[in-house]
């Protein structure tokens, strides 16, 4: 086989993630890059509409992994069955995007062939023959360039928002497709998956608002989110929280953006005393205009704000909404 | 139930962070803390414990100083510790920490491991799920809620956007577990005077050593990263910084 990136395209129950055609733009420009071949796997119990519509992204082949063992998805199905058709076809590169999904399976598959994952990365850098991941580390206060030190196949993941997926390049025609019959040993699968839920009714679509005030640890205890409400209120805008306000109850889970929360793009998205965890960022950092107050000038949230504030926000606050009801009367 | 609870010191999140000189590591004279998610997993397991009986155990790896974060968990209420000591277990890539603890725990019989989902310094989200691989384990990850069932568990698994998922598996298995699960007790003065008669085990490089293999990812080198934008920082009194953003906000960012 050619020199090839493979890329696991993301499917749950039988929709596309489109998470991972940002992972395709990725991989379209590091094959540009290495001239190494690109071809997507779609792995499930029959992928047949995933893989009509991957098949116009210019990809030099798709591959249909099929098995009923794959209909649902358990960690163990499919690290048995990719691990089977990746241990066969030797890619030099397999790309998939960081999702809970890609998570919960792709370190055991790595692992399940003796090599590793690079997980999370933001991007990459060709460097002589080599090519290095870059990924955050401490909490986005640092990047890192990170490279393999075993033979391929290599492992990485892409992390949500890395690239653009409408910036994917579609194919001059459709790419060929073979099935694979997956090997997936079903005997193996020890975890049960039941229902999919969502817990409550979401009561508010923080997509839809155009202003968005939140706050992280910063606000410190849970009285001085009135502080927040309050600028909230005379910008007409939404209160909302980074995940550990809502971890320790102080606002309703609905009100949380990040990752495991809403994401939204706001005109306006004011980050008071949120230090910028990945985890958040990807949730707000479409934002038009961001505004952040913190105390901590080498916070991460710094390095995609618009506006920048260092000081305390216990100060800063109350003043802020003094100031925007004069400019509103 | 047996479990073990693995837990990792990191830098504390508002720790000001310095790179060493070769700009391959972070200086090590900052204040560390406990793995925020990992506090959440040993929580997790102190209350399975309190449920159905058994024993909890938590293992660190790292130098002298991560002792302190098991002696934090045996005095909320952890039975006893190990320590994998050394300076040596800082570099390790994720895949041999694993390798590490799996050949520190061989002669031990645990129903279920727990770890943090991730790490706030690597942030790789890996080590439970190797170590479910390396001894062969099931695993689930993201775990927001975990029930005692006829011969396994029962559980809830956060998925994006405020979706969950219902599991089931048979025992022994890893979890990783979601901050958010429980609410964290304080350590009791009683629990830190006892804390100090537990046991803790204490595991040289040396001792598991053969268990490991070669790093196989490197970290080339970590800086400061580049900025997306160009922010505009604003300085002055409360009250000055008050006038300047609304400023923004009427003729920049046009929403007043």
């Amino acid at each position: 086989m050619a020199d090839t990136i493979l890329i696991v395209v993301e499917q749950r129950e039988g929709k596309l993630n489109r998470v991972s055609l940002e992972t395709l733009t990725a991989a379209q420009a590091i094959a540009a890059e290495t001239n190494w071949d690109l071809e997507a796997a779609v792995a499930g119990g029959s992928v047949d509409a995933i893989v009509q519509e991957i098949a116009k992204v210019k990809v030099k082949k798709i591959y249909a992994i099929e098995s009923p063992k794959l209909e649902r998805y358990t960690a163990e199905a499919y690290v048995s069955a990719l691990k089977q058709f990746i241990g066969s076809k030797q890619p030099k590169l397999v790309l998939m995007p960081h999702t809970y999904q890609v998570r919960d399976f792709a370190p055991r598959l790595a692992a399940a062939l003796g090599r590793t994952l690079i997980s999370d990365a933001i991007g990459y850098r060709k460097d002589g023959t080599k090519l290095v991941f870059t990924r955050q580390m401490f909490q986005g206060k640092f990047t890192a360039d990170v490279s393999f030190s075993c033979d391929p196949p290599h492992f990485a993941t892409f992390q949500a928002g890395s690239y653009r997926g409408d910036r994917v390049e579609m194919g001059a025609s459709a790419a060929p497709v073979e099935k694979i019959a997956a090997q997936a040993d079903g005997s193996a699968v020890r975890v049960k998956p039941l229902e999919i839920f969502k817990e409550a009714k979401q009561a508010v679509d923080l997509t839809q608002a155009e202003i968005i005030v939140s706050v992280g640890r910063g606000i410190k205890e849970q009285k001085n989110i009135e502080l927040a409400k309050a600028l909230a209120d005379a910008l007409g805008g939404e209160i909302a929280a980074s995940r550990p306000i809502c971890d320790s109850g102080w606002l309703p889970m609905d009100r949380q953006i990040g990752s495991s929360g809403q994401t939204v793009a706001p005109k306006l998205y004011l980050a008071l005393g949120i230090s910028g965890a990945i985890q958040h960022i990807v949730g707000m950092k479409g934002s038009r205009s961001i505004i952040a107050i913190n105390k901590d000038a080498e916070a991460p949230i710094f390095e995609i704000a618009d506006f920048g504030v260092v000081g305390n926000l216990f100060d800063i606050v109350p003043a802020l909404t003094e100031e925007v009801r004069k400019a509103k009367t | 139930m047996k479990i073990l609870v693995c837990m990792k010191q990191v830098p504390q999140k508002d720790a000001p962070l310095k790179l060493n000189e070769s700009g391959t590591w972070i200086r090590e004279d900052v204040s560390y803390e406990v793995n925020e998610p990992d506090a959440y997993a040993l929580e997790e397991a102190l209350r399975q414990k309190e449920k159905h009986g058994g024993e909890v155990v938590v293992i660190t790896t790292g130098p002298a100083r991560a002792q302190q974060v098991l002696r934090e968990a045996l005095a909320k209420g952890a039975d006893r510790a190990i320590h994998l000591e050394g300076n040596e277990f800082v570099g390790l890539d994720s895949f041999n920490t694993a390798k590490a603890i799996a050949a520190s725990i061989k002669d031990e019989q645990f129903d279920l491991i727990f770890t943090g989902l991730q790490s706030d310094d690597y942030g790789y989200a890996q080590t439970g799920v190797l170590l479910a691989e390396i001894l062969g384990w099931p695993h689930a990850t993201i775990i927001m809620s975990i029930e005692k069932s006829d011969g396994g568990v029962r559980l809830k698994r956060e998925l994006e956007a405020g979706f969950f998922q219902h599991l089931e598996m048979p025992l022994p298995a890893v979890l990783t577990i979601q901050s958010g699960i429980n609410k964290l007790r304080y350590a009791t003065l009683i629990g830190i005077k006892q804390a100090k008669n537990k046991p803790l085990r204490k595991v040289t490089h040396a001792e598991i050593q053969h268990a490991l293999g070669p790093n196989l990812q490197k970290i080339e080198k970590l800086y400061i990263p580049q900025k997306q934008k160009k922010t505009e920082m604003l300085e002055g009194s409360a009250a000055e910084v008050a006038k300047k953003l609304v400023d923004k906000l009427k003729n920049e960012v046009r929403v007043l």
